[in-house]
């Protein structure tokens, strides 16, 4: 069943298998390289995936793997990414990278095998209900049980995946389904009568918002991921100028608008910045664009931002009012609306309010709580340090993939972004484990590109087995784990939290060999290169001699202290306005 | 907590309906009644809810419906501008004494004997909610040994319907 296409008489569609015209399909919407693992339920897929060069695919060691990978590829190319798995376990390892897909609003199509139509239904070998599984996580899921509908099927997935906020979509193929056959037949266009994404605003709410933004004292430009995904980061500088006021981008959104802009006051939220903390607090209009209120920015959200209208751009009607009430809400896309906004902010400029003041508040606020951190008592490396060489050491230009915890946050602070699809993370899922599959996805998409994974040891044990993809397939990614022996957030909450009873958040036993395992000796093992770094000397030439290896993936093992924490911090489930620079030490701010 | 009345044009495709049920159940919005049926358009289904939810929410429910790729439309029906109504069975007790007063109430209320028994009647009745309750509510006494009672059915009222200005979109 290798050849898949047999010749077609004059002018009708060519015979193809399900298999074959899958492959076909993805070929025509321009995929280049996939990411996945056979079974018994797809082979008639990867049966065909062998016989053709267009598509490249890389064989992961586990299915999370792929979906990660798949989700790092997006993030940093801007387009879809794909993922394939067989039935049952298969299906359900991606489970994981689909829904923090899902949260965080990536391109991705998910591609399973299911057991035989005649099967389903009847607790088959490796049958499980992968549609019923991910619909809450999902974008959308298709099963296709017929040859014939596949060209269709996976057009509608790339468009729905890939046009307004964009997102997972699964398709399920059972085993018959690829084996059968069918003409080809691609649709002319995509046209599904329940899915209309609203691109362009309505004009009057757009001229309403400039004159909102011109009346406003206080505005502050709220900026989010969607802002990544709209691709809006030349016309996004052009309005925060044009407009004069300061900006904020969220976890997801950092890089957007570069942290070397002047106008830029940092990340919010839980671990942001005091004045991006504080400017969100104080404002009296949030200029929300293509974010979602996400209760790690706002803390408690009736304390949130209380004496601020709110202007709410987003390309999803649902997210307006779902958390905060929109004084104008917007639905569109955000390059589009920022296009609309620019000439009608030109008409009303002159009567703007001047914003001396809130800027002179803000630069007090700058001048008195900046980044910073300090060495700690039990003489072992301080994280934030590592962290921040990394990202001198390696520049804008190079690609961040982070996994979740402290480092996380740690390198949502320290590195300096200054272009979108520079730091990618599991933002809305806080999926641990993200950094090494997405790194290796991103390093596929951008091979120029030095990627680091900024990892933690918790982390780094969960998905390290790709490290063997990136060996085997010359994907020479760097790993830098810092490794504070325990799960680090975790045990900075208790810490903080629950009386410092550090329960099961030790993964090193104190008394016990040191190092459970030697993360050198593993990437050895991997044929990656190790290093171990203990002391601060050390520190610069691990990260020089990691950024002149491309021959192989590197994996420095940064032995830090686990009594690093990461602040500013807004304890869960108060007001933003609590937010402590370091432990006990709250700034003052002016309530009105 | 109010309820409102949303009538839902969908593709009739495999899992619909767990689509629909299951965004309500992770959003823990409460459905009162669900009733699902054909249309006069080939492919499509249409699924009348009862909701109890507060105004704001609302937005929110059918927002969160409207991103379902297979909800095509959705139409809130405010009871006013729309015909709404329930169908039951009900199964009564009944004994020499009691089967003309029962008999009366059928007759009183327009409803129907479909099943006679020698100690039972089965009852058929259609009408909005208020009726069905008040009929239950005389029937009550004699003793009610089964109920099956369907969603409520409503359709705005006036010569539009819900599919059309889909189609005349195309």
């Amino acid at each position: 069943m290798v050849t898949s296409t047999t010749t077609p008489k004059s002018g009708e569609p060519p015979m193809m298998t399900g298999s074959g015209a899958l492959l076909k399909s993805l070929e025509i919407l321009g995929i280049t390289d996939v990411f996945g693992l056979p079974g018994g339920a797809i082979m008639p897929f990867y049966d065909e995936l062998m016989s053709q060069t267009t598509i490249r695919h890389i064989l992961v060691r586990h299915e999370q793997g792929a979906g990660h990978a798949a989700e790092g590829y997006a993030l940093a190319k801007g387009q879809v990414g794909v993922c394939i798995a067989t039935s049952g376990p298969g299906a359900t390892n991606l489970v994981t990278a689909i829904a923090d897909a899902h949260m965080d609003s990536i391109p991705m199509i998910a591609i399973t095998g299911q057991v035989f139509s005649t099967l389903m239904g009847t607790d088959a070998f490796q049958e499980v209900d992968i549609v019923g599984i991910t619909m809450p996580i999902t974008k959308h899921s298709f099963l296709v049980t017929k040859a014939e509908d596949i060209p269709a099927t996976v057009a509608a997935a790339y468009h729905i995946a890939t046009t307004g906020r964009p997102g997972p979509v699964l398709i399920d193929v059972t085993k018959d389904c690829q084996q059968g056959s069918a003409p080809f037949i691609w649709p002319d266009k995509v046209d599904l009568q329940g899915y209309k994404p609203v691109q362009k605003a309505h004009g009057k709410q757009v001229q309403a918002a400039a004159e909102m933004i011109a009346q406003a004292e206080r505005p502050i430009f709220y900026i989010g991921g969607g802002a990544i995904r709209a691709n809006s980061h030349k016309e996004l500088q052009e309005i925060v100028e044009a407009v004069g006021a300061p900006a904020i981008t969220t976890l997801t959104a950092r890089g957007v608008l570069s942290d070397k802009h002047p106008q830029n006051l940092g990340m919010p939220g839980m671990h942001g910045s005091v004045p991006a903390v504080l400017g969100l607090q104080e404002s009296d209009l949030l200029i929300v664009l293509g974010a979602r209120f996400d209760d790690r920015v706002t803390g408690k959200v009736s304390e949130f931002a209380p004496g601020a209208k709110v202007i709410h751009v987003d390309i999803d009607p649902a997210e307006i009012g779902k958390i905060r009430e929109a004084d104008v809400p917007i639905v569109g896309d955000v390059r589009e609306v920022i296009l609309d906004l620019l000439p009608e902010w030109k008409k009303v400029k002159k009567t703007a309010k001047p914003l001396t003041a809130w800027w002179e508040r803000l630069e007090s606020l700058r001048a008195s709580f900046p980044l910073g951190f300090d060495d700690l008592d039990d003489g072992l490396l301080a994280p934030q340090g590592i962290i921040q060489k990394i990202g001198q050491m390696s520049g804008p230009e190079a690609i961040y993939a982070a996994g979740v915890g402290q480092h996380q946050m740690w390198a949502a602070q320290y590195i300096e972004y200054e272009r979108p699809g520079a730091w990618l993370n599991s933002g809305g899922a806080g999926t641990m484990g993200f950094a090494v599959p997405a790194a290796m996805g991103a390093k596929i998409a951008q091979p120029d590109r030095v990627v680091w994974a900024i990892d933690g040891d918790g982390c780094f044990q969960m998905t390290n087995q790709e490290l063997a993809t990136c060996v085997i397939n010359d994907i020479p990614i760097k790993v830098a784990i810092i490794n504070n022996s325990s799960l680090g957030m975790v045990r900075q909450w208790q810490t903080l939290f629950y009386d410092g009873r550090h329960s099961f958040t030790d993964l090193q036993p104190l008394d016990g060999p040191e190092f459970i395992p030697d993360f050198v000796k593993l990437a050895e093992a991997y044929g990656c290169l190790g290093i171990r770094v203990r002391t601060e000397d050390e520190i610069e030439p691990a990260i020089k001699l990691a950024l002149e290896t491309n021959d192989r993936p590197v994996v420095i093992d940064f032995i830090v202290s686990r009594e690093a924490m990461v602040w500013p911090m807004v304890p869960q489930g108060v007001g933003n306005s609590n937010v402590q620079y370091a432990r006990e030490h709250a700034p003052s701010w002016d309530e009105e | 907590m109010t309820q409102h009345v949303l009538s839902l044009l969908v593709e009739d495709k495999p899992g619909l309906l767990t689509r629909v049920a299951g965004l309500f159940a992770r959003r823990g919005y409460n459905i009162h009644s669900l009733a699902v049926g054909t249309t006069e358009v080939d492919g499509l289904s249409r699924i009348t809810l009862v909701i109890d939810v507060a105004d704001s929410p609302l937005e929110q429910v059918t927002k969160q419906l409207n991103k379902l790729i297979n909800v095509l439309k959705i139409v809130e029906l405010e009871p006013g501008q729309s015909v709404q109504r329930e169908h039951m069975l009900v199964k009564v007790r009944i004994d020499q004494n009691t089967r003309s007063q029962i008999l009366e109430a059928v007759n009183l209320f327009r409803a129907r004997v479909v099943d006679v028994a020698p100690d039972s009647l089965v009852i058929e009745v259609t009408g909005d909610t208020q009726k069905i309750e008040a009929l239950l509510k005389v029937l009550d006494p004699f003793g009610i040994k089964e109920i099956a009672q369907s969603g409520l059915l409503a359709m705005g009222r006036g010569s539009k319907s819900i599919s059309e200005r889909i189609f005349k979109n195309q």
